[in-house]
């Protein structure tokens, strides 16, 4: 709430904008202001073969926002992510990276994809690589850093994650916990526009969830833009700004967490948080 | 409790451990003795013994013969190494182009797999005849051609078929998640490949990689059939001279003793693999 709060009063002539939404309930979600967004997804179909996997996806991300996904397994979470990252050419719709047409094919995709920072559920980290190679290989190779100079941020940044003496270890030597971590690193070590953060956690052993999840909070707080998809409802409730719910392939309710977790109004929404609170997620 | 002091019920589990241990190693040594004098009882007790040492065991043949043929051996030893890294390059650019997806890169794939399957299919010697003979035959020079380069030509084609397949079964092993992570960083294909994926296939697949090198070590003696002067012409042509087989066994000796040191780095790369894979569980 309260970043969209501030990205909105950055403008004091428009009080309620996106702030509104918070308020009024029952409203559908006021338009954001265009200058705000990062990341805006229109009407997005991703088709694998006749299966159509996405079906229409409307979605924006502003700026020093988080936005969550969730739904059940299969839903399209991850599908929507590498599309919105370029991973994936889209089946029809259109996806925005600050006003820019990034679906359109005559787009450099290398270099929209250096725009963004992806962490995957596993198997993150290059394992023929010292961690801190890992996070020095884009800045080195894509952004032409000096060496010198990538390997200094590296340093700092694994400080940052906790992980400042792991930068010489290679990644079979971390925990689970410690390789998100150092995957996270990675993916900010190139200042992105937006962080597509996939079931990040997942993977992890539960008592590795929370160092992981410490990290997106402390992130999120310092004004990432971030857009991920996660099973950790409690997270989603206490650090998104929206919650977007799929449901075979179609956002089927989105709103302010408190509103979507709290008071889904959709029945598959109700049925897929009783499933979640069963599973003892929430 | 602590490793120093192990507890008895410990100690007693190692007493066991270690009489049991030392019973078989009793067991294998005498059995290997055993098998070893009953196998040189029914050779020498063969009643051609006498006229086979003579022929394939004759110590001042196989003296005589050994320069020519460790000379001949150096040939086949710098052979094998152009070869070598000949076949590595060549087998990479096919396995890296099978992969390439897309229709632009269509004519390339089908060139890539029809190189592999016809020179896999090929038998290596026949294909030494025909690149040996057929190439010299087209009289691009009026010089002649050696026959070393033609012999290496027809190695480094067989072997890039296999070595091929070998690499592309690596690239296909490498985690997608690896090679999408490669790409979500920015990097082009080209660097994905370069960086990313191709270090963690070519690290998988150093075992086999080995294992093909130590077939190679022994295929380069198939050039002889082009009649350069290599160990295996040379032990030809120390045995038409003395009418003893001797100077074969030398060659087939020197070849082994070439090949065990890579054997054992198979082994010694096999195994670390192997390590690997058990603790290199990923999360
Ligand atoms: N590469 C693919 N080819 C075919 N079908 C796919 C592919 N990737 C995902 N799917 C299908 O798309 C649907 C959505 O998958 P996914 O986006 O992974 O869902 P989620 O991340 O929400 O679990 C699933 O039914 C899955 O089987
Ligand atoms: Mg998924």
């Amino acid at each position: 709430m309260i970043r969209r709060l501030r990205s909105s009063t950055g403008d004091g002539s428009m009080p309620p904008g996106p702030a509104a939404r918070d308020t009024s309930l029952d409203l559908p979600p006021g338009p954001r202001r265009s200058d705000d967004v990062v990341l805006d997804v229109r009407g997005l179909v991703k088709a694998y073969d006749d299966a159509e996997v996405l079906r229409g996806i409307d979605l924006t991300v502003a700026e020093h926002e988080v936005v969550t996904l969730i739904g059940s397994s299969g839903s399209g979470k991850s599908t929507l992510l590498r599309c919105a990252g370029v991973l994936e050419p889209i089946s029809d719709g259109q996806i925005l990276l600050d006003g820019q047409d990034i679906s359109d094919p005559r787009i450099d995709a290398d270099d929209v994809r250096a725009r963004f920072g992806v962490v995957f559920q596993a198997f993150n980290l290059f394992p023929h690589m010292t961690v801190l190679d890992n996070i020095t290989l884009a800045p080195r190779v894509v952004h032409g850093v000096a060496p010198k100079e990538a390997r200094q941020r590296a340093h700092a940044l694994l400080s940052r994650v906790g992980l400042a003496d792991k930068a010489d270890a290679y990644p079979d030597r971390l925990s689970g916990g410690q390789q998100q971590r150092a995957a996270i690193a990675r993916a900010i070590a190139v200042e992105p526009r937006v962080l597509l953060l996939d079931e990040i956690t997942s993977a992890l052993d539960p008592e590795l969830v929370g160092e992981v999840l410490a990290l997106v909070r402390e992130l999120a707080a310092g004004g990432a833009t971030i857009l991920m998809a996660t099973h950790e409802m409690g997270f989603a409730k206490q650090v998104a700004d929206h919650v977007v719910f799929l449901d075979q392939g179609v956002v089927c309710e989105e709103g302010p967490p408190a509103r979507v977790l709290g008071e889904p109004t959709q029945p598959r929404t109700q049925e897929f948080l009783r499933r979640v609170i069963d599973a003892g997620r929430l | 409790m602590s490793l120093d002091h192990p507890t008895p019920l410990e100690l007693s589990r190692r007493r066991l451990r270690a009489g049991r241990s030392r019973r078989s190693t009793l067991t294998a040594l005498v059995s290997t003795l055993v098998f070893a004098t009953v196998l040189y009882l029914a050779v020498t007790s063969a009643p051609g013994w006498p006229r086979t040492q003579a022929t394939f065991l004759n110590p001042q043949v196989a003296w005589d013969s050994l320069p020519k043929i460790l000379e001949g051996l150096w040939l086949n030893i710098r052979v094998l190494a152009v070869a070598a890294v000949a076949t590595l390059v060549l087998a990479l650019v096919i396995a890296v182009l099978r992969t390439l997806r897309g229709p632009v890169f269509l004519p390339l794939r089908l060139l890539a797999t029809g190189f592999v399957d016809l020179f896999r299919g090929i038998p290596l010697i026949v294909l030494l005849y025909l690149i040996g003979f057929g190439v010299p035959a087209l009289r691009f020079t009026d010089e002649r051609i050696n026959p070393v380069y033609l012999g290496t030509i027809a190695l480094v084609l067989t072997y890039a078929a296999y070595v091929s397949e070998v690499f592309r079964a690596g690239i296909d092993s490498v985690h997608p998640s690896q090679r999408l992570g490669a790409r979500s960083l920015g990097l082009s294909y080209g660097q994905s490949m370069k960086l990313v994926v191709l270090p963690q296939a070519v690290r998988r697949v150093t075992p086999p990689l080995l294992n093909d090198f130590v077939a190679m070590q022994k295929d380069v003696g198939l050039i002889s059939l082009l009649g350069p002067l290599d160990a295996v012409r040379a032990a030809q042509i120390a045995s038409q001279s003395t009418f003893n087989f001797t100077p074969y066994v030398v060659a087939a000796l020197l070849f082994v003793l070439l090949s065990v040191p890579t054997a054992r780095a198979a082994d010694w790369a096999a195994a670390r693999a192997a390590r690997r894979e058990q603790s290199g569980a990923m999360l």
